[in-house]
């Protein structure tokens, strides 16, 4: 019969503070299974020699969190008017723009941030798409999260071109203006895309509400949805090694037969007792 | 049908023996609807209609609370179960052994039409139906006013004496006064004086009038030239109903386009740089001795000058599109202009 110590205060006391915090979270995961969900998304395999370039991905998709957040508070404040204010002869959006500048408490701050975090996460989905290629990582059964991550390059760049007209000065409508004409100049849909983004044949009030509406509410939707899907196929299909790694994981083994692609996911020798780690 | 399988249980089978309780009861709702009218009757007609309304409203409380003390009164409401002639189980449902005659089953074939395929298929269907019927009007809603009720839009540029005659201007106006300064269009415009109709030969006002929108990109062409203040010439405001108009008078030695250097000649022919076509012009009317601009029009080229031009004319097409030549066939539809 073993001996059972009567546990100290202190065990107790750790003891109750553990059953308070699990409480919450076993009922969560009794009911949802969320819990265990979000642990597999975050504490899942990589493979053992995996580079601080892997890292870029987390890094745009930081970036775009930044870009959400801090578009969803300039939404309070911004106004996608182009009417001429009465009392002061400009136009309401470009008002409101130097409103949230010059004399909102931190506006200057969360604009900012907006207006660079845009060029931040262009900049850092081209370096992670460049790592990606030269890792090799887009190679079979990836090839679906390299499409997928082009439509996420595209989408990020139609934020930028929507979300450039939203100042409403010189600069914004005049960009605007060679930017749609550009669209217009492609063969037979071309004129007809053009009007579409204009929203008539003229620049004016209706392409900024609409800008303003495709750039926080459709675009972003879109590339929530997919983000999603990449990370469901990041989750799925695991992360490749390096290329110069001896590790196998996520490559292409040379000395298998075609026969061995049937299954999308194969096994990873590190996984196997006695395999390489 | 399947009949109604009688429970071997007979735990459950006691369950069924017992008296039922009776159904909820009814009386609640006309108290409601009392209620109802009594509220109604007071907007409408307080004395009658309220009256009535709270007649309903105390005989179906009164109805309601005999049913609700019954039990406490000691006259319970029993409802007696119903009851049925059931089949012993598997009367007559019993398969065949397998190996004396056929399948145990009927045989379905693949492409029959079971319940559940018919209800997959339904539900689909209608689902589908659903998402079109709201889908197609949004979708409409969102793209297809940017292309119908697009108004002509006459502007007024003042009566015709502002226009020396021969001398160029640099015009800025509002082409819709309802949207405002964002509407603000600037043309370059010479009084060519009279000239002979060309079918009526009657002698008639004469008007060059060249849009600013560059025909590469639509950036806008600046006059290469002295302005007003240079020239020693007064600006000219005028208030029409199309707002503030201001003519500035210019000497042009031709157009350029501060974005990508395009240039064109005084009759808005390009002459370097990237534009595929000449300037655009509006089209124009005296009414009452004033200048109205009308729709704007496209131009290839033009031969020529002033009254004597001749302007090769095109259906309105957007910046960088060619409206001569094997390039115009890569935009054989343009979306209605006015």
């Amino acid at each position: 019969m073993a001996i059972t110590r009567k546990p100290t205060k202190a065990q107790l006391r750790r003891q109750k503070m553990e059953e308070l915090v699990m409480y919450p979270l076993d009922w969560l995961e009794e009911r949802s299974g969320l819990v265990g969900g979000v642990r597999y998304f975050l504490f899942r395999n990589v493979p053992a020699d995996i580079n601080w370039m892997q890292t870029l991905g987390s890094a745009a998709l930081t970036a775009f969190l930044v870009q959400a957040i801090t578009g969803v508070i300039l939404a309070m404040y911004y106004d996608p008017s182009a009417a001429t204010d009465p009392a002061t002869g400009k136009p309401v959006a470009w008002e409101s723009i130097v409103n949230i500048t010059d004399h909102l408490f931190m506006g200057w701050l969360v604009r900012g941030m907006h207006k660079w975090g845009a060029s931040v996460f262009i900049i850092l989905m081209f370096l992670h798409m460049g790592r990606v290629f030269l890792f090799g990582a887009y190679k079979y059964p990836r090839e679906l999260n390299w499409i997928i991550g082009v439509l996420i390059l595209v989408m990020g760049m139609m934020e930028g071109f929507t979300g450039y007209l939203l100042p409403w000065d010189q600069t914004a409508y005049w960009a605007s203006v060679v930017g749609i004409n550009l669209n217009g100049t492609a063969p037979f849909l071309g004129p007809w895309l053009a009007q579409f983004l204009r929203g008539g044949q003229e620049i004016g009030g209706e392409t900024l509400t609409r800008f303003y509406s495709l750039h926080m509410l459709v675009i972003p939707g879109a590339i929530i949805a997919l983000i999603t899907l990449h990370l469901y196929l990041v989750i799925r299909l695991g992360v490749t090694s390096p290329p110069w790694s001896k590790d196998a994981a996520g490559r292409e083994p040379v000395d298998e037969p075609s026969s061995a692609r049937s299954g999308l996911t194969r096994p990873v020798p590190h996984a196997e007792p006695g395999g390489r780690q | 049908m399947e009949p109604e399988q009688p429970s071997p249980d007979t735990e459950q089978e006691s369950l069924h023996e017992e008296p039922h309780l009776p159904p909820p009861t009814l009386w609640p709702i006309g108290f409601a609807i009392g209620i109802v009218v009594v509220l109604v009757g007071l907007v409408i007609n307080p004395e009658l209609i309220s009256s009535i309304g709270g007649a309903i409203a105390i005989v179906f409380g009164l109805l309601w609370a005999r049913d609700a003390t019954a039990e406490l009164r000691g006259h319970p409401i029993v409802v007696e179960p119903e009851r049925r002639e059931t089949r012993e189980a598997g009367e007559g449902m019993t398969a065949p052994p397998a190996d004396q005659q056929g399948v145990a089953l009927p045989h379905v074939p693949e492409t029959a039409v079971t319940r559940s395929r018919f209800l997959e298929g339904a539900t689909l269907g209608l689902g589908g139906v659903i998402g079109g019927v709201i889908t197609v009007p949004v979708a409409g809603f969102m793209v297809l006013p940017g292309f119908l009720s697009q108004k002509q839009h006459k502007v007024d540029l003042g009566p015709l004496e502002k226009f020396t005659q021969g001398q160029w201007y640099v015009a800025t106006f509002v082409v819709d006064p309802t949207q405002g300064e964002v509407s603000r269009r600037t043309a370059f415009i010479r009084n060519n004086g009279p000239a002979a109709d060309p079918k009526t030969k009657k002698s008639v006002p004469s008007f060059s009038i060249i849009s600013n929108h560059c025909v590469h990109l639509g950036c806008p062409v600046q006059a290469n030239g002295p302005t007003g203040s240079i020239l020693g010439m007064p600006t000219v405001i005028e208030h029409t109903k199309n707002g503030r108009v201001k003519l500035d008078p210019v000497v042009p030695a031709g157009y350029g386009c501060p974005c990508h250097g395009g240039q064109y000649d005084v009759e808005g022919n390009r002459v370097a740089g990237p534009p595929v076509r000449a300037l655009d012009r509006y089209a124009f009317e005296i009414d009452n001795g004033r200048l109205i601009l009308l729709s704007i029009y496209s131009v290839s080229h033009v031969v020529g000058t002033g009254a004597q031009a001749k302007i090769y004319k095109y259906k309105d097409a957007g910046p960088g599109e060619h409206v001569d030549g094997p390039e115009q066939w890569l935009y054989p539809l343009n979306p209605p202009h006015h």
